[in-house]
């Protein structure tokens, strides 16, 4: 039930609620909850209509780069 | 989809897999993980994990589907709640067919007339509650710690908008203390966790101290094929390691420290109750109550539910499949009697649920 998916924010209204593209799919979600600043264009992790973290683009990037290097030097 | 299909790339899947039996062989010993998270025993039948891994790593599902957990009684107390004259009951899909006693669910009252809804988000009731000034809408808030600050940011608003018909029946549950009550069982014998991404997100990575305290691995780890074959490679690396630490696989998502505004709001509304958990009994300090300044919020405190004679459901073993003593093709029910489409016990009725998962996917 924990199911939560990333979106990317592509607009923000007044009352706080962000519209997120999650796969060409448009979903609203409530900014209330989430503690780091968001903009248009950031990707976002959704749950139950509430944005809960701000995706570490960086962290993510780093990550699968960091695999392959593992893969290629440690595994095989 | 970003951030989704690299993390189902079938080469770097191949290369944790031959990585994981390179661990194993070097360890030689049987391993056991337990995945506490419904979602990630969904990823691990979906993706086929279980059968890739070598023989020496068995996978055990843990507690962590929300439906799963609630109990009979609490099951019982919805059916009361959503029965009663100018009630509006909402609540989320996977609660619809969970049974309580005499395998009665809430789908089965919506089908006797009662007015239950599904909503997909907890802010959903504040519509529902504007639209409906005359009815009492009593939601029905269920879920772990990444859920519980959407209701209790809901709660928040509808304080501040005054409205005086939304109140909540809280069957929240926090993640910690049972993972502590599972180590403490002399029955299993785990040697690490797989720790939940979406709850981790909230909570941090200090949440799971109690697991690498007791000498045991702990790896918060995400959902896509990639992140699980990853967490259960880091467990077996932190296997070899003396010391023990939780680290985190899930780092797009996860920061150690978790998200404090998200926690703030779980403090202001909620405090830390004891809970009744189906199969693990009741934990101490595993529920969350309402805090007196949202008393107003509570549906236990506006509508007085009688004393309920809840009964467990006859030959389930749902209880022992939570804690991980036995696995769903053990339950005498299982396939048989128990099936997604006419579930007898709660672990058939959700996706994530163990039942349902090894149904779909075993």
């Amino acid at each position: 039930m924990c199911i939560a998916f990333p979106g990317k924010i592509i607009s923000i209204d007044n009352d706080n609620y962000a519209i997120l593209d999650i796969g060409g799919t448009q979903r609203e979600a409530c900014l209330d909850i989430i503690d780091e600043q968001v903009g248009i264009g950031d990707y976002v992790i959704c749950h139950a209509g509430f944005a809960i973290h701000k995706v570490d683009e960086q962290t993510a990037q780093e990550k699968l780069e960091f695999l392959k290097h593992l893969i290629d030097n440690e595994i095989y | 989809m970003k951030y989704i299909d690299e993390y189902r790339d079938p080469e770097i899947a191949g290369g944790l897999l031959a990585g994981i039996e390179k661990l194993s062989r070097q360890l030689a010993r049987p391993v056991t993980i337990m995945e506490v998270c419904g979602s990630h025993t969904q990823a691990i039948g979906r993706y086929g994990i279980r059968k890739m891994l070598p023989d020496g790593i068995r996978l055990i599902s843990g507690p962590g589907c929300p439906v799963c957990v609630t109990s009979v009684q609490d099951v019982d107390t919805a059916l009361w709640l959503a029965a009663q004259p100018n009630v509006i009951f909402t609540t989320f899909g996977d609660m619809l067919r969970v049974p309580g006693t005499g395998s009665r669910s809430l789908q089965q009252l919506r089908a006797e007339g009662a007015d239950i809804r599904v909503v997909a988000s907890a802010a959903d009731c504040i519509g529902l509650a504007l639209e409906n000034p005359q009815r009492e809408i009593i939601f029905m808030g269920i879920g772990f710690e990444t859920t519980s600050p959407t209701i209790a940011a809901t709660v928040v608003t509808v304080q501040k908008k005054q409205l005086k018909n939304l109140t909540v029946f809280s069957v929240h549950k926090v993640i910690p203390p049972a993972i502590k009550a599972l180590i403490d069982d002399p029955a299993l014998q785990i040697d690490g966790f797989l720790c939940p991404g979406h709850v981790s997100i909230i909570t941090g990575a200090d949440a799971y101290r109690c697991i690498t305290d007791a000498g045991l691995a702990a790896v918060i780890t995400g959902f896509e094929p990639v992140d699980v074959l990853e967490g259960i490679y880091m467990l077996l690396r932190q296997l070899q390691e003396k010391e023990k630490e939780v680290v985190i696989q899930y780092g797009r998502g996860v920061k150690k420290e978790g998200n404090h505004k998200a926690l703030e709001l779980l403090e202001k509304v909620f405090i830390p109750s004891d809970a009744r958990w189906r199969g693990l009994g009741v934990i101490p300090g595993s529920g969350l109550a309402f805090r007196d300044s949202f008393a107003d919020f509570d549906a236990l405190r506006k509508f007085t539910v009688p004393e309920l004679a809840s009964e467990e459901i006859k030959g389930c073993r749902c209880g022992d499949i939570l804690r991980g003593i036995i696995e769903p093709p053990a339950c005498p029910l299982f396939r048989k009697i128990c099936t997604p489409n006419n579930p007898t016990g709660p672990c058939m009725v959700s996706s994530e649920g163990t039942c349902a998962a090894y149904y779909r996917y075993l």
